[in-house]
């Protein structure tokens, strides 16, 4: 398994070098610059000299194949290079940002796994009864209800109503700040994982071993405790492994919504200010993490399963 | 007689409490206001950074020669007592305050203000604000390179300085910009690039901290040389680009004052407490569809004009803006000192609109295709609004909604046929209409190559009068020059609104920004829920 992992984690280099030079090509053939965008989207008085010469600074004056070499120089000893805006090294911003978005992600993902799991567990235990007709509805309004929207309503009752949870921010970082994003966040995926996590209940109560258990004489608790529960996990963990790592990419709307200083609202704001740098570090981020979620889940699944053999 | 004399005595006390009390401030507690423009803040060096978002933070942290003064509507002096003006309008001498500290503890001299301006004209830190001291005899040529300093700043002593210009320009309009703004020389070397993460000034207020992307907080800066000023403690600008989470923010008093976008405006006109307290002013910035004159049918003024009476502005502002919006004159809006009140407005006239077109040779109509975003205040939507009235003309609309990057790089690229934008239109009502002039490119703000040579004259006349109630006049001329040609369709002032919760005093309609609230006399009473709170 060993082997196997640093073969993976070798792979990520061609794999990065590839998007890297894909995101460069398609940041760079986009129209305006940040020169320009300097202003912000009502004109305000832009200096032309000052956009000429910060079009020399920031090297938008090269041939694309020179920019994308100095580009590719840099990377490769890990330098993401300055922000064209705010003239700070764009590792200095990305380390800055990645952690709250970490921990909306985990605190989300906490969220999901420990409502979704049980929830659709139980529904598969108790198929057409009431508690699993309201579950599955829930899941499906989970999965469909809009973040933007259910942040909204989550911010309205609980700090205009009852004043328990501030709207917005990060604050000190305390947990109280935390709680609305991440269910907002977090609703979502609950939903999904609740109806995997049914949907792999039900296949398994049907499988031979688990007819095998029960001939034996073993107790339902004990055959859904010992025998499904595994089982389960190891489908359900693929796709939290999975849902991670995309989630660690979608936090966007909840950042902003609720003005969380994470990668998300980085890579948006950037995007609109064509802030190209800080852009491609946030996208490069993304996908690293989403390789490395990837390859994590792969080796816990052969961990878990003991038939899954890597070579 | 005494009891008369009585009653007077208590009727004047009484008088004496209730005008009292109304403008009694109240010193202490925390404001909690808000950056609401996009996302996070990009830096807090003034002399960087060019974001409005940045500013309305540095502005309470800095201070500059001049000041912008809302009551007034004009720049006055801010860390000068007075200047005396040559007699041919290029020597500036400015009688400094003594009694300005630096947030570090050293008082401010000439010396400050003399290495500020190097600092900007500097090509090593290439400020966005060098066209500001540009003015300054000198400046230039430092900017290439040519100078180590700029030779138009003297230092007559440590509280008299001399500045000479290359022209004789208003520099109080130039030098008000918090771009322009007086740091401390020692804690700029010594903090290098953290400086604008880590800003001093001899602002009312000191940087205390900024959670990157979501607030920043100052403190009260106790040696601030206005005396008993700030009054608040503590500033929060929390950081809320999204308008309906400011409103609930606002609602759940975590907000002490919110900006209001256009759907909360209807809402809050209604709230019978909201209503009371909101301020509303028509901020410096003209709505428009630019009109390219490379386009053949623009390229005639009569259908220029025509389009201007075919469309009912003032319905598209109540309907579709649910009026936040002001109507519009001309280019220069209402609250500029040149905005012409005896000018007159195109007015709905779709007859008139017909006949324009028709002694154009366009009896027939035309189409044309028309760029903007998604704005919602000047954008597609707007455009969409216009289609039927033009209809009715013969003239079809086609949109092209785009990114305000893109489209901003095609309308200075004069790639376009129609663009609608909003522009700066203020607060110096020459360089407002300077934008127009036709030597100056599409690549500086000329974004509909306007060029009238009785529009240019008029403005070179402006830029050579001294007397300034004379300039204005001239101002007036030019800006109706513009009206009557109609390189635009004039669609509103922007009316920036401002909602606050009835604990907050001193927060004033800015016309050049509403968001750009000097707190240093804002104050919050005792019912604030953070009155208290440091």
């Amino acid at each position: 398994m060993f082997a196997y992992a640093i073969r993976r984690l070798i792979q990520f280099i061609p794999t990065m070098l590839g998007i890297s030079l894909i995101l460069f090509l398609l940041l760079n053939v986009l129209p305006g610059n940040a020169a320009l965008m300097a202003g912000g989207s009502q004109d305000r008085d832009i200096d032309p000299q000052y956009v000429e010469r910060m079009k020399k600074e920031w090297g938008l004056d090269k041939p694309i194949y020179i920019r994308y070499f100095i580009y590719l120089k840099d990377l490769v000893r890990g330098d993401l290079g300055l922000s064209f805006l705010r003239r700070e090294p764009v590792n200095k911003l990305i380390a800055a940002r990645f952690w709250p978005t970490l921990k909306l992600a985990i605190a989300a993902m906490l969220i999901a796994v420990t409502l979704g799991i049980p929830l659709g567990f139980f529904s598969a235990l108790r198929q057409g009864t009431w508690l699993d007709t309201f579950s599955m509805i829930g899941a499906v309004s989970g999965v469909s209800v809009p973040q933007f929207w259910l942040g909204l309503l989550l911010m309205f009752f609980f700090s205009v109503k009852v004043h328990l949870l501030p709207t917005s921010g990060y604050g000190d970082g305390s947990i109280k700040n935390l709680i609305l994003p991440a269910i907002t966040l977090g609703v979502g995926y609950m939903a999904l994982i609740a109806r995997t996590t049914r949907a792999a209940v039900v296949e398994i109560h049907t499988t031979d071993y688990i007819r095998t258990a029960r001939s034996k004489g073993l107790s339902e608790l004990l055959v859904n405790w010992k025998h499904v529960l595994r089982n389960t996990m190891i489908l359900v963990l693929t796709t939290v492994g999975l849902q991670f790592g995309a989630l660690m990419g979608s936090t966007v709307i909840v950042e902003k919504l609720f003005s969380w200083p994470g990668i998300g609202s980085l890579l948006v704001d950037s995007i609109f200010q064509r802030d190209i740098p800080v852009t491609q570090g946030c996208i490069l981020l993304v996908i690293l993490v989403f390789l490395v979620v990837n390859l994590s889940v792969d080796l816990l699944y052969g961990i878990i399963d003991p038939r899954i053999k890597y070579e | 007689m005494k009891k008369t004399g009585i009653l007077l005595l208590v009727g004047v006390l009484f008088l004496g409490l209730a005008v009292s009390n109304s403008w009694a401030a109240r010193s202490g507690g925390t404001l909690n206001f808000m950056a609401p423009y996009g996302g996070d803040l990009y830096g807090l060096d003034p002399h960087k950074s060019t974001r409005v978002q940045d500013f309305l933070v540095s502005m309470n942290i800095q201070r500059c020669l001049y000041r912008w003064d809302p009551d007034l509507s004009k720049p006055v002096l801010d860390l000068a007592t007075s200047v005396d003006v040559s007699a041919d309008g290029l020597v500036y001498t400015y009688q400094l305050r003594k009694n300005v500290k630096f947030h570090n503890g050293r008082a401010m001299t000439a010396d400050d203000i003399i290495w500020s301006y190097n600092r900007i004209m500097s090509p090593k830190v290439a400020s966005p604000y060098a066209r500001y001291v540009r003015i300054i005899k000198g400046a230039q040529a430092m900017e290439q390179g040519k100078a180590a300093s700029v030779s138009g700043l003297q230092k007559k002593d440590d509280y008299t300085l001399e500045i000479t210009l290359e022209a004789p320009v208003n520099p109080s309009y130039s030098l008000r910009r918090l771009g322009t703004a007086i740091l401390p020389k020692e804690e700029v070397e010594k903090k290098g690039d953290g400086f604008t993460t880590d800003p001093v000034g001899c602002g009312p207020f000191q940087f205390v901290k900024w959670v990157k992307g979501s607030e920043v907080v100052l403190k009260k800066f106790p040696g601030y040389y206005e005396a008993g000023r700030p009054y608040l403690d503590k500033v929060v600008y929390k950081i809320m680009g999204e308008g309906a989470a400011r409103d609930i923010a606002f609602r759940a008093k975590e907000l002490d004052a919110t900006i209001v976008g256009a759907a909360q405006y209807p809402v809050y006109q209604r709230d019978p407490v909201i209503s009371k307290n909101m301020i509303e002013v028509a901020e410096m910035f003209t709505r428009q569809i630019g009109f390219n004159q490379d386009y053949k049918p623009f390229a005639n003024k009569k259908v220029r004009q025509a389009i201007n009476y075919a469309i009912n502005k003032d319905l598209i502002i109540e309907k579709l803006l649910k009026g936040k919006a002001v109507s519009p004159v001309s280019f220069l809006p209402t609250t500029s000192p040149a905005f012409n009140k005896n000018a007159k407005p195109y007015t709905y006239n779709p007859e008139k609109a017909k006949a324009l077109l028709k002694e154009a040779g366009y009896e027939g109509g035309f189409t044309y295709e028309c760029i903007g975003t998604a704005n919602k205040s000047w954008g597609v939507g707007v455009v969409e609004a216009t289609i039927p009235f033009l209809k009715k003309i013969g003239i079809t609309v086609k949109i092209q909604q785009m990114e305000g990057a893109a489209m901003a790089e095609k309308i200075k690229s004069g790639n376009y046929q129609a663009y609608i934008w909003s522009l700066g239109s203020g607060p110096d009502p020459l360089q407002a209409l300077r934008r127009w002039k036709s030597d100056n490119p599409r690549t500086a703000g000329n974004y509909v190559a306007y060029n009238n040579a009785e529009f240019d004259k008029l403005l070179e006349d402006a830029a050579d009068e001294r007397d300034d109630a004379k300039k204005m006049e001239i101002l007036k001329k030019a800006d109706g020059v513009f009206l009557d040609d109609a390189p635009i369709w004039f669609f509103n002032y922007n009316k920036a609104v401002m909602a606050y919760h009835p604990w907050v005093h001193g927060l004033k309609p800015v016309a050049i920004e509403m968001m750009y609230q000097d707190l240093t006399s804002v104050w919050v009473g005792d019912d604030s829920p953070r009155a208290t709170a440091k």
